[in-house]
Order: structure tokens, then sequence, then C-alpha cells
């Protein structure tokens, strides 16, 4: 397959978020920021990049009947791993995200691309694979992120553009504008695929 | 593409005993690799907090004290000295009453038992309404600074208090308050 098409179908085409509508749990949880759906965003694809990578590399010596608590267990470990190296070098965005970084386990994005790519493509295409949906769930987290920051809270990436005393629209900071966010997000999405 | 493996019992349990073993020793190395940072982090936050809560000093003294109420979770309490003389003790204190659960704030106190100021260690209040109480965000903190619980009831004024509750965050406001007055009762409670 041509490695390009498959890395940029995370992107568009088959975008995790807007077009899979797969792990729906974290963007709506963690987009109060751009920031934070940033972090997120990468963390996911760090934990996607390397379960995809070793579960294409060992897809042959795995009995299938036994395959989805080994993907559960190397999923889990690369999540430990990112949740405790974000607490210890990155300690702000570990305590913004708290419970949604060991979240990432049961995230679908993950484990359904080990089952239906990495346990049958090559290793690069795998590896390719990962990185493009990540990549691909980190922009959809970030736009929606920065869009909930910019009417919620006046900023940008933590930088405040409203006056001192002025308050952004509460209501896309809390979870009805994460819901709305997303809504027309997809509804763009939808428009400019059809046209 | 190779065979795959057949499913047998021993085939079965021996890959899943291989992988989880692998997992255990890689999750054992990132867990030993990473304590240390995590404890320096830890260790700096609470410091940082201390030194804005309390002013300049340069001995610190640690106890732990059993909260006034009867509660099993002690609070810590650091006494701080400047050239021998007592300049204040800061209190790292909590509530469980906050909107997400509980939250950590450090309050520093005055000899005479007044606040000097106050800072927050760790919450999960939401972004843009709780988390207003954080020094950064807002101004909502400036009105402990210099006020004696004793004279200053620490609930916001909706129940008959003296505090400015945030707007649209009164449950982290009466958390914050709550933690504050934990601190001071605690503190009153060992005074000799």
């Amino acid at each position: 397959m041509n490695q390009f098409k498959n890395f940029t179908k995370g992107f568009v085409k088959e975008n995790p978020v807007l077009v899979l509508l797969l792990g729906l749990c974290p963007t709506l949880g963690v987009t109060t920021s751009a920031m934070n759906g940033l972090g997120m965003g990468l963390a996911t694809t760090f934990v996607l990049v390397m379960s995809n990578l070793f579960i294409s590399a060992f897809k042959n010596v795995i009995p299938s009947l036994v395959r989805i608590p080994i993907f559960i267990v190397i999923i889990a470990s690369f999540v430990t791993i990112v949740d405790l190296v974000m607490n210890a070098y990155v300690q702000a965005l570990h305590a913004q995200l708290g419970l949604f970084i060991p979240l990432i386990v049961v995230n679908c994005i993950v484990l359904g691309r080990a089952e239906a790519f990495a346990s049958k493509n090559s290793i690069l295409s795998s590896l390719v694979d990962g990185l493009g949906m990540g990549l691909g769930f980190a922009l959809a987290l970030t736009v929606l992120g920065t869009i909930r920051e910019i009417l919620g809270s006046g900023a940008i990436f933590g930088f405040k553009f409203l006056p001192e005393g002025t308050d952004g629209m509460l209501v896309f900071i809390l979870a009805p504008g994460a819901f709305l966010g997303l809504g027309y997000l997809i509804a763009i999405m939808n428009a400019t695929k059809k046209s | 593409m190779a065979k795959k493996r057949a499913n047998t019992l021993f085939n079965m349990a021996s890959t899943m005993f291989i992988v989880t073993a692998v997992a255990a020793v890689a999750l054992a190395g990132a867990y030993n690799l990473t304590k240390d940072p995590i404890e320096l982090v830890k260790q700096k936050k609470i410091e940082d907090a201390i030194g804005n809560v309390l002013p300049e000093f340069d001995k610190i003294e640690r106890i732990s004290v059993l909260p006034y109420d009867g509660g099993t979770d002690s609070l810590i309490l650091y006494k701080a000295y400047k050239n021998d003389e007592h300049v204040g003790t800061a209190v790292e204190s909590f509530t469980n009453n906050g909107f997400s659960g509980q939250f950590k704030i450090m309050i520093g106190f005055l000899p005479d038992y007044s606040i000097h100021n106050t800072a927050v260690l760790e919450h999960k209040e939401t972004p843009g309404l709780g988390d207003k109480m954080d020094a950064s965000k807002s101004d909502f903190p400036e009105q402990f600074k210099g006020k004696n619980p004793e004279s200053f009831a620490l609930t916001v004024k909706k129940d008959g208090g003296q505090v400015d509750a945030i707007t649209a965050a009164t449950i982290s406001s009466r958390g914050f308050c709550d933690a504050v007055d934990r601190a001071y009762k605690t503190l009153i409670s060992i005074k000799e």
C-alpha cells in the first residue's frame, strides 16, 4: 500500500474522531483548552504507534484465541509508561488530564487499529498507520480544544486576548460545549466530504 | 506470510506468560526511572508553595498533626523560623468537598494566626470555573490575605459568611473555605 496515503488517511478520510467517531470520551472530556487537546492527542499517538509496532511484529506468534488479552496487556503497558513519564516531566499537563491518561487503555482507536490493521499488516505499514491515526486524533482534539478555548475563555493556547474582567461563553467550557463543538466539526467534515 | 501459531493450550498459556512477564519487567523499569523525578516535582511544588505563603524564613520544621475534627488524614504543618524566631506556619490542608472530589491547598499563617497567603497545590476543579481559586487565574484568594479567621467568617456569603464566592463556582469556593477552616482549627488545636 502507498505509505503516504496510509499516513494521511487518519487526518481527513478516516479521521478517528470526526469520521469513525471513535475515542469520543477523551475527546469530549479533555478538550477544554487547545493545550489539553494536543497533550492528550500526542500521548495517544505514542501509545498507538508503539502498540501497533509491537503487535504487528509479534502477530505471527500470538495464538488467535488469546490475541485480545495480549493486545490489551501490550497497550496497557505503554499507557502506564506514558502516565509515569508525563507525571515526572510535564506535571502541570498531567494534573489537568488526570484520569484520562490511564483511560487511553480502553480507547477504541488503539485496540481498533491493533485488531483491524496491525494484526494483518507489515511492521512499517502499521507504524505509519499508527502515526497517521494518532496525529489525526491529536489534530481533531486540538481543533476542538482551540474552538472551545476561544469561545469559552477567550484565549488561544493559554494566551488571553479578551480584555481583563471579561469572560468567554461559559457553556463552551462545560460539557454541552464539547457536544456542540464536536457536532459542528462533524457537520463541516461531512459537508466538505460530499462536495 | 508465515503460518499463525496453533491455538493449543500450551501455545496460549506460554505466549500470555511471556507477554505479561516482559510487560511487568518493562513497567518495573519505567517505574524506577520515573520515581525520583516524580518525587522531586512533588517536593519542589510543596517547597514553592511554602515559599509563597510565608514571609521570608531560613529554617523549617515539619510536623504531622491529626485534624481537629478527628479525621484520620493527618495534616502536615511546616513551622518556619528566621534567626530562630518563629515567623509563621504553613499548613498543607485539603477538602473533600470540591466540585470534583478532593483538592489540596497550602495556607500560610503568621504567628498571630492571621492568614498570610494561600496557594493551591493540586485540584481537579472545572477549568474556567473552579480553577479560578488559583491565584494566577483570579483574585479570589486575595480576600483571605491578612484576615484572621477568629474575626473573619470562613464561609461564603451565600451561607452567611464573609467570603465572596467565585461566580458560578460556589461549590469550589466552599471547598476552599473548608480547607482553610480545617487548617486554622487544626493549628489552633495544637496551640500551647
